[in-house]
């Protein structure tokens, strides 16, 4: 019977070779989520700030971030500084300094509107019932700025992961590759496997992204009252 | 940086801009239908269909593009389906597209209030009246702003294409990095064309996000 690929899931490590290259992309995601989080709620902070020069250089790096391919600015930041600089960076830490560019701007861009979504009498009744700024900040601004946020955070962890099946391309061994290696191995037993394997990369990623969307969504819809 | 090198790769990049432009608007075609297709079986909750769809759009939200592409282009061949790379890319764009259209359409029409039904039908339009002149342009004017993110973040995506040898603009910087290692002016070059095709459809796009936002106004 012809299993389509799916067989050589079982032979010897490959399953095990699969979900190490899928460790490699979660684990570049996870720390350039972590990153992003960090400097993106300093850069939103900034973005409300009524300063032209902040504004105008914040609103320069948002329109890069959503023109520019990541696949661009990854090529730029991994041949481009060899080429420039004339030092090796590991692809990974290329990866990385990418998707670190990137996901700071849309925090930054989330945190910004989650800030200024805060109406004023918030601020105002705060003040009326005698609090301080940083009783303000600490009780009532980011208790609800956090609420908004946070679905949409987690909706970023997802996106990254998306993402980061790109970094195949600047020679990072990921899931994807890992899977191409199998099938090219296996090439004279299995000469269908492309089509069994490249299923289960498929549903390995909808696996892993489905639940975290479907936590964003379910907080989303909880918090949004 | 070489000028002569620049002049010389221009015409390459002209080429791959017009291939990748190609591929992007018919993908992009595709995917408003299929997100139009999709978003009305939900709003209406056709039955027999509305369980498939929600996998559809869950499974290709869910997936990246690349990995996509891939089952399309080498998966798919090996069930006696052989279709062209620019083709797989179209018919890539176009599913990944329709899932993400599909979401933003839909929450384009739940927005819409149900009062709006009750006053359409008291005075006296008929169910297809009441969709086209009262629903279908309240819904469109919310799912603008949505719909201009689509297309930009399809846009951005014809960049996974020369992973299955699409020879577009990623694909032709890559090949002339690798063959001629003119590095700074395959990259620049290619930064440049990302620009040419996407600055216009940003500014447009917030020009008409701009424009719609009148519509809302007045409820």
């Amino acid at each position: 019977m012809d299993l389509m690929g799916i067989e050589l899931l079982f032979k010897g490590q490959n399953f095990l070779r699969i979900l190490g290259g899928l460790w490699v992309s979660v684990r570049i995601s996870l720390i350039s989520v972590a990153i992003s989080i960090g400097l993106g709620l300093l850069v939103g902070a900034l973005m409300t700030l009524r300063r032209p020069v902040v504004r105008a250089i914040t609103r320069v790096y948002l329109e890069i971030v959503r023109i520019m391919p990541q696949m661009v600015l990854l090529f730029i930041v991994y041949f481009g500084t060899t080429r420039a600089f004339g030092i090796h960076m590991e692809a990974e830490l290329a990866a990385i300094i990418v998707f670190v560019f990137w996901g700071t701007a849309e925090m930054g861009d989330l945190v910004r509107s989650a800030l200024i979504s805060i109406p004023k009498h918030q601020y105002e009744s705060a003040k009326a019932l005698g609090l301080s700024r940083a009783q303000t900040y600490r009780y009532i601004i980011l208790p609800q700025t956090l609420r908004r946020l946070l679905p949409l955070s987690i909706n970023l962890i997802t996106r990254m992961i998306k993402t980061t099946s790109l970094v195949m391309m600047v020679g990072i061994v990921e899931v994807l590759k890992v899977t191409q290696q199998i099938i090219e191995a296996n090439r004279r037993t299995s000469p269908n496997a492309a089509f069994g394997m490249f299923a289960v990369v498929f549903v390995i990623y909808f696996l892993v992204c489905w639940p975290i969307s479907m936590l964003s969504k379910k907080l989303e819809k909880r918090w949004s009252e | 940086m070489n000028r002569d090198v620049i002049v010389e790769y221009v015409p390459l990049y002209v080429e791959a801009l017009g291939r990748t432009v190609h591929i992007g608007l018919v993908g992009i075609l595709g995917a408003i239908l299929l997100g139009l297709g999709s978003s009305l079986i939900l709003y209406f909750q056709v039955k027999g269909f509305r369980r498939l769809t929600r996998a559809y759009i869950e499974l290709f939200r869910n997936t990246p593009l690349l990995v996509q592409l891939f089952f399309l282009y080498f998966g798919l061949p090996k069930l006696g389906l052989r279709i062209t790379a620019d083709f797989c890319g179209m018919l890539g764009l176009a599913l990944i597209g329709g899932s993400y259209m599909a979401e933003t359409f839909r929450s384009g029409l739940e927005a819409v209030d149900r009062i709006q039904f009750e006053s359409a039908k008291s005075l006296g339009m008929s169910p297809w009246q009441t969709f086209f002149y009262v629903i279908l342009p309240q819904a469109v004017s919310t799912s603008v702003p949505g719909f201009v993110a689509n297309m930009i973040f399809l846009l951005k995506e014809t960049s996974v294409f020369s992973a299955i040898s699409v020879m577009d603009l990623m694909f032709t910087a890559k090949d002339l990095i690798g063959m001629e290692y003119k590095t700074m002016e395959a990259l620049t070059l290619l930064v440049v064309f990302y620009l040419i095709m996407l600055l216009p459809v940003s500014v447009l796009g917030s020009l008409v996000e701009r424009r719609v936002r009148y519509g809302s106004y007045g409820d």
